[in-house]
Formats: structure tokens, C-alpha cells, sequence
């Protein structure tokens, strides 16, 4: 499948008032056309730094390293103006709160048509057309009257879906959302999810999926990405990750998450808590709370490695995993 | 677990309403937040209360605890009605209730320090007791929640958010309380802690006794935790029945449709299920729905649904529903969870 992103030996560094932290390490990984990637991780863990930077939209205190190809171009250092004329229109970002993207002052019709008079020269009318179409497109019901309203006087879930159609009115081909329901009610998150399934489909946008919710990821997503203090530590396809986890981390999420169809007395969580980036632990940043950590996991940092079938790990036990007392 | 239960609560007639501002010159409005809100509470079980958001869970939880006066009804605890309890009185009842919260930083003081924040209800509680005999409780109380003694002199903002959620815990159970009400007391909080918070909340139930009111709008949360579960929909009680029972065998269409919304972290589950999605958004509680206030999200919905109001009925021996045709409809377990 044709590729639309590749990411290579990316990193994210914030200047600090003494120091430095890195916030995104040796991330390496490549989007397929209409694929839909799922990154989850713990708090922290560098899920959201990692795509700013590849928007541009890193603090100012950031700076991103390696490169993000899209195609010949480089994301990553480009000068803003000119990241500006991809933005919006070959590659978009939305995020957990509609707020951060939409304009309060603006009725939603002007913020969407401004979008395709922007990018694809439309004129006002034949914008304002599209906007509307695109409305109803992820659907908003009375799309026409939804469009003259602030953004304010919607709902939650609609401002959401304002928010998606805003995305989309380019058709992007890649879309990275960032916890993109995690504020919504589950009904209201299937219907976004639903939303995301079919948009993929007609467009062939490929989405990135941020979410710290492993049963969004088991719902959408085709391939994943597992995050832990900064790196990628396993990658695959959804199928391998859940039903055969290789990283320990991995599998201490799976047995973290609460199942609504089988019921466990007691879960088998990951103990202890996520590492401080300004200390990650010698070795593999995991081995403390890590159930099969061994001598070498303390003293040398296991690599992401390929293991075949288009799997990486990057641990360093090859043994059974049988985890703690449920599984 | 052959004994009859003790009722350790029974809420009666429940009502809480909100006045509410409607714009510069328009009068004011009626919230209604809760209303015919009846049920009991069992010692040593584990209730929990689902519903999306804005359906009134903090608001019952926070009317049971007399930290809200609801408009009508009762609040019978152990017969006793808290209702119409004294204010000292009612501060020495206070003792047996308790609540956690979701936001385990904001709800901390930040200029007191951990010790200081377990100890405070003592100080108003138990008034007699001296302060070698506080800390000595504080720190039993932080073993059992895993806290380290060395933190009883740290701040708040030293911890993150799953060891701020065991101060929280420590906070709520030196006073030694028989109910505590859990509102969304993990969904601050990352899966791995938040299965931590979990499993801890349920070995301090089995060893203090406690019995749990569980708040959240995660229902895979609700199933792992809880007996049994109360679903609201727009202040009102939609059902009632165990966690199996609510799982297997749903039988109101609002319980249905919650249920096959959930995300199921299996990917092969995931993609054979038939999202029943809901359509459409909550109406305004401002100015509910005629009849079943569900009616206009339903998909079971007949004309008769608009005209009267379900009553909540006792269909079996320990099952409330409030729905006119719950008789009528048969959706297997499969098409809910897909399993
Ligand atoms: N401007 C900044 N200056 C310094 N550190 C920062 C800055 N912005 C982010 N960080 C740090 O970068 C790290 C990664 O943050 P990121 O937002 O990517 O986490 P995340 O995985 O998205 O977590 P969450 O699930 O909470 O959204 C965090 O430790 C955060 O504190
Ligand atoms: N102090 C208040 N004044 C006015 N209205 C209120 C007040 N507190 C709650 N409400 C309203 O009462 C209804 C029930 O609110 P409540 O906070 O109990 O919902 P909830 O189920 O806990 O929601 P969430 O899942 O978002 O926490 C809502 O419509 C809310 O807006
Ligand atoms: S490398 Fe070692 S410590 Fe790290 S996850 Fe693997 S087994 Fe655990
Ligand atoms: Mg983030
Ligand atoms: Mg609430």
C-alpha cells in the first residue's frame, strides 16, 4: 500500500529553565494510504508532543529533530509559511477539545467556508455550499441552520462534528486526532467512531488515532503503536498487539483495562507508576515495573527491534508472558 | 450471603430541582435534576449509578449525603431520615458517610499536607482524640491505601494523580464510615493506575466492611465493580438490576443502547458487533420529553410512549424498569455485546 507518512529518528526536546527534556524519542514509524494507526500510551508518554511537532505546532520552549516525510517534503523544519500551504489541506489535526480549533466569535459557516477559500480557491458561495455538504456529510441534522450558529450555541458532540467537517473539508489525506472522544459520552463517542470508520473508507484519509482507551483502539484502528516515557515500544497490527502482546507494557495495559463482557474479580495491573522523563530509569525505561525484567534490562536500553511479520518490540525477554494472578 | 439483606439506605420519592437562570429578562427556570428517584441500598454491596453525562449522578450522590437538600422525598438511613436530621446531628452521621471525588488533586488542599488532609474529619468527628492518637490513625490508614509513612509531611502537589486518588481514599475512610460514595473516583486517572485505584477500592471493601455508591460513565468500570446497577436517564430511574443481569439481559432500551456504545478492548469482538447507536443527543432537562423522556431516542417508541409516563415497575423480585414495552422487546445478549 502507497505510504503517506514516514517518520524517521524523530524527537521532541523542551528547553527547560536549567535544562533540557526530551519528550519524543527515535520514533520511527510510516502511515499507509487510508490506514488508520492507533497510538496509545500512559500520560505522558509523548503521544500528543510527537504529532505536534509534525503539525509544527510544538510550545515555543520545543524543538523537533529527524524528519516526517509526506511524500519528497520534510515537516519537519519547515519554515511556518510554508507549512502553512499543507496544513489544513494535505495533512490536519483535531483535537479532544473542539474549542482549541474552532473560533468563538465566528457562525460556523464563515470559519468553514474561510477554509476552502484559503486553501482551494473558492469563491464565497461555493464554499459556503461545500461547508454545508460537509456538514451533513458527518452528520449534522438541519445542516443549513447549524450553519449559522456560533459555536457556542452547539452541543458538545456537534461542535465535535463541526469540528471533524472542518477537517475534512480539504480531504486531507492524513488526519491525526488526538483523544478525539475522550470527553464525549459513549453514545456519543460510537457515533464519532462510526464517523471516523466510514470517513476513511470514502476518502481514504489515513487517521491517526491518539487514545489512552484500548477498546477505541480495538474498534478503529488497523495497526498500533505502543508509546512508554518518550518511545515507541511495540508496534503491529491491532489483532497481534491484543491477542499476542510481546512487550511487557503491552500486555500490562491489556490486563489494566476493565472488559465490559468478561468479568475479572480482580484486574492485574502494571504496578507502580509512569517513569519522569528528566528521570527515565538506566537500562529499559520499563524495568521497574516490569514482571520479567532480568540483569541485562537494567543496564542496557533495549532497541526497537524488528521481529518479523511486520512487528518491532523493543524489549529484551523472549520468554512466556502468563501474567500475574487473572491471566 | 443466605441472610435477608439489611437495608442500609432506602431513598423514597426523591426530587432535586435546579433554578436556573434564563437569559437577561426571561424569568427563571426549573431544572429538574432527579425526580421519583426510589430504591434501597444493601450493606456490604457495591451500587452503581450509569448514565450519560448531565443525567444526575453527582446530583443523587450528593443528595444521599445530605451535601445537596433535595426538594422532596426521604433519605432513610437505617430507618432513620437524614432529611430531616439536626445539623448536629447530622454532623455526627457524617462519620458513616463518605464521599471521593474525581478531580483527587483539585479536591485536595494544597497548603495542608497529606497528613494534615487524612486527619482533618477527625478533627471535627472525633474531637476527643489527641494528636499522637490521630497520627497513629493517619498512618494505619495510609498502609492500608499505599502510602508510604515518609509522605505524611509532603504536599498535595508533590504526588500525581493516582497517589493524590489514595490520599483521597485515606481522607474518606478515617472516619471509619459504613457508605461511601465514589464519584468517577478513576476516570481522572491512566489505565494502569486507574486498575490500581480498583483493586485497592475493593480490598479495603472487603476489609473495612464497606459498602459503595460507584459513580462513573465508564460502564466496563460499573460491570467490574459493582452488584448491582442503577441506570439514569434524564434524572429519572430507567432500571435497576445485578451487573448480570444488566449485562445478559437488559431490558430497557436505554440500557441496550448504553451498552452496545461501549468500546470492547477486543479487536475480533469489536468488528463482528452491531452498534445499536443511539440517535440523536439528550433533550434538555429543562423541558423534558412528554411521557417516557427516552421517547425520542428510542427506536421501540409508539405513540402510547409520548402520552403517559412508564411507571417504574417491579418486574421481578429485584428488578426495576421503567419502560411501557419492556415485554414486548427481545434483542438477544449477542447483538449487545457481540460475543
Ligand atoms: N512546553 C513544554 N515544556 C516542557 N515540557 C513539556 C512541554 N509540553 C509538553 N511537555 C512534556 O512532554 C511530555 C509528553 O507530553 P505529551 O503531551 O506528548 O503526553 P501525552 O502522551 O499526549 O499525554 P496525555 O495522555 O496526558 O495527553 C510530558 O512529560 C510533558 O510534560
Ligand atoms: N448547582 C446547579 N445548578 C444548576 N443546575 C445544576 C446544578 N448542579 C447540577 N445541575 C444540573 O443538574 C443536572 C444533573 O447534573 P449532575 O452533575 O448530577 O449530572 P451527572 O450525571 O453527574 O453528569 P456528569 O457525568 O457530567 O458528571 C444537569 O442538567 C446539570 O446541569
Ligand atoms: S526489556 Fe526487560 S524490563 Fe523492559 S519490558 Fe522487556 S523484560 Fe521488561
Ligand atoms: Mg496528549
Ligand atoms: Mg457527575
Amino acid at each position: 500500500m502507497k505510504q503517506v507518512l514516514k517518520v524517521e529518528d524523530m524527537s521532541v526536546t523542551f528547553e527547560l529553565h536549567q535544562s533540557e527534556v526530551q519528550a519524543v524519542r527515535e520514533m520511527n514509524f510510516t502511515l499507509s494510504e487510508g490506514e488508520t494507526l492507533a497510538v496509545v500510551g500512559e500520560s505522558g508518554s509523548g503521544k500528543s508532543q510527537a504529532f505536534l511537532a509534525i503539525m509544527g505546532l510544538l510550545a515555543k520552549n520545543g524543538r523537533a529533530g529527524g524528519r516526517a516525510m509526506m511524500g519528497d517534503i520534510n515537516l519537519i523544519g519547515m519554515p511556518p509559511r510554508q507549512l502553512d500551504t499543507h496544513r489544513g489541506k494535505d495533512i490536519a489535526m483535531i483535537f479532544q477539545d473542539p474549542m482549541t480549533s474552532l473560533n468563538p466569535t465566528l457562525k460556523v459557516r464563515t470559519q468553514l467556508a474561510e477554509v476552502l477559500v484559503k486553501h482551494r480557491d473558492y469563491d464565497q458561495q461555493k464554499a459556503t455550499m461545500a461547508a454545508i455538504e460537509m456538514l451533513e456529510r458527518v452528520g449534522i441534522p438541519e445542516p443549513v441552520k447549524r450553519a449559522n450558529a456560533y459555536p457556542h450555541e452547539l452541543s458538545g458532540g456537534m461542535r465535535q462534528r463541526v469540528m471533524i467537517a472542518m477537517a475534512l473539508l480539504c480531504q486531507p489525506k492524513i488526519l491525526i486526532a488526538d483523544e478525539p472522544t475522550t470527553a464525549l459520552d459513549v453514545t456519543v463517542q460510537a457515533q464519532m467512531l462510526d464517523l471516523f470508520k466510514t470517513l476513511t473508507e470514502d476518502f481514504g484519509t489515513s487517521l491517526v488515532l491518539i487514545t489512552h482507551d484500548l477498546g477505541v483502539v480495538a474498534g478503529v484502528a488497523d495497526r498500533m503503536m505502543v508509546m512508554y516515557g518518550g518511545r515507541a515500544v511495540e508496534k503491529g497490527t491491532v489483532d497481534d498487539l491484543f491477542y499476542d502482546p510481546r512487550h511487557p507494557y503491552t500486555l500490562g495495559l491489556l490486563h489494566s483495562t476493565p472488559h465490559i463482557a468478561k468479568r475479572a474479580a480482580r484486574l492485574d495491573p502494571i504496578q507502580g507508576l509512569p517513569p519522569s522523563l528528566e528521570h527515565l530509569p538506566k537500562g529499559c525505561s520499563f524495568n521497574p515495573r516490569c514482571a520479567f525484567a532480568f540483569d541485562r534490562c537494567l543496564v542496557e536500553r533495549p532497541p526497537l527491534t524488528d521481529t518479523g511479520n511486520g512487528r518491532e518490540k523493543a524489549c529484551f525477554y523472549e520468554g512466556p508472558m502468563a501474567y500475574g494472578k487473572v491471566a | 450471603m443466605n441472610q435477608t439483606p439489611i437495608n442500609l439506605l432506602e431513598i423514597k420519592d426523591l426530587k432535586k430541582t435546579f433554578s436556573i437562570s434564563g437569559g437577561l429578562f426571561s424569568r427563571r427556570l426549573t431544572l429538574t435534576a432527579l425526580e421519583d428517584i426510589n430504591f434501597t441500598i444493601r450493606k456490604g454491596e457495591t451500587l452503581g449509578i450509569v448514565g450519560e453525562s448531565g443525567c444526575g449522578k453527582s446530583t443523587l450522590g450528593r443528595c444521599i449525603l445530605q451535601l445537596l437538600a433535595p426538594d422532596e422525598g426521604q433519605v432513610l438511613w437505617l430507618g432513620q431520615d437524614l432529611t430531616r436530621l439536626p445539623a448536629e446531628e447530622m454532623r455526627m452521621r457524617r462519620q458513616d458517610l463518605q464521599i471521593i471525588f474525581q478531580d483527587p488533586l483539585a479536591s485536595l488542599n494544597p497548603r495542608m499536607t497529606v497528613g494534615e488532609i487524612i486527619a482533618d474529619p477527625l478533627r471535627a468527628l472525633r474531637p476527643e482524640l489527641n494528636k499522637d492518637e490521630r497520627r497513629a490513625r493517619v498512618l494505619k490508614i495510609m498502609e492500608a491505601v499505599g502510602l508510604l509513612p515518609e509522605m505524611i509531611n509532603r504536599y498535595p502537589h508533590e504526588f500525581s494523580g493516582g497517589q493524590a486518588q489514595r490520599i483521597g481514599i485515606a481522607r474518606a475512610l478515617i472516619t471509619e464510615p459504613k457508605l461511601i460514595v465514589c464519584d468517577e473516583p478513576v476516570s481522572a486517572l491512566d489505565v494502569s493506575i486507574q486498575a490500581q485505584i480498583l483493586n485497592l477500592l475493593a480490598e479495603l471493601k472487603d476489609e473495612f466492611g464497606l459498602t459503595l455508591i460507584f459513580i462513573s460513565h465508564n460502564l466496563s468500570v460499573v460491570r467490574h465493580v459493582s452488584d448491582r446497577i442503577l441506570v439514569l436517564y434524564l434524572g429519572r430511574i430507567v432500571e435497576l438490576a445485578t451487573g448480570d443481569e444488566i449485562y445478559e439481559d437488559p431490558k430497557h432500551p436505554y440500557t441496550r443502547a448504553l451498552l452496545t456504545a461501549v468500546p470492547i478492548p477486543d479487536p475480533k469482538l469489536a468488528r463482528l458487533r452491531n452498534i445499536d447507536a443511539l440517535k440523536g443527543e439528550i433533550p434538555s432537562p429543562i423541558n423534558p420529553p412528554s411521557g417516557c423522556t427516552f421517547r425520542t431516542r428510542c427506536r421501540f417508541a409508539k405513540p402510547y410512549c409520548a402520552e403517559k409516563r412508564p411507571p417504574l415497575e417491579r418486574i421481578e423480585d429485584d428488578r426495576l424498569v421503567a419502560c411501557h414495552r419492556w415485554r414486548e422487546i427481545e434483542v438477544p445478549v449477542e447483538a449487545v455485546l457481540g460475543a
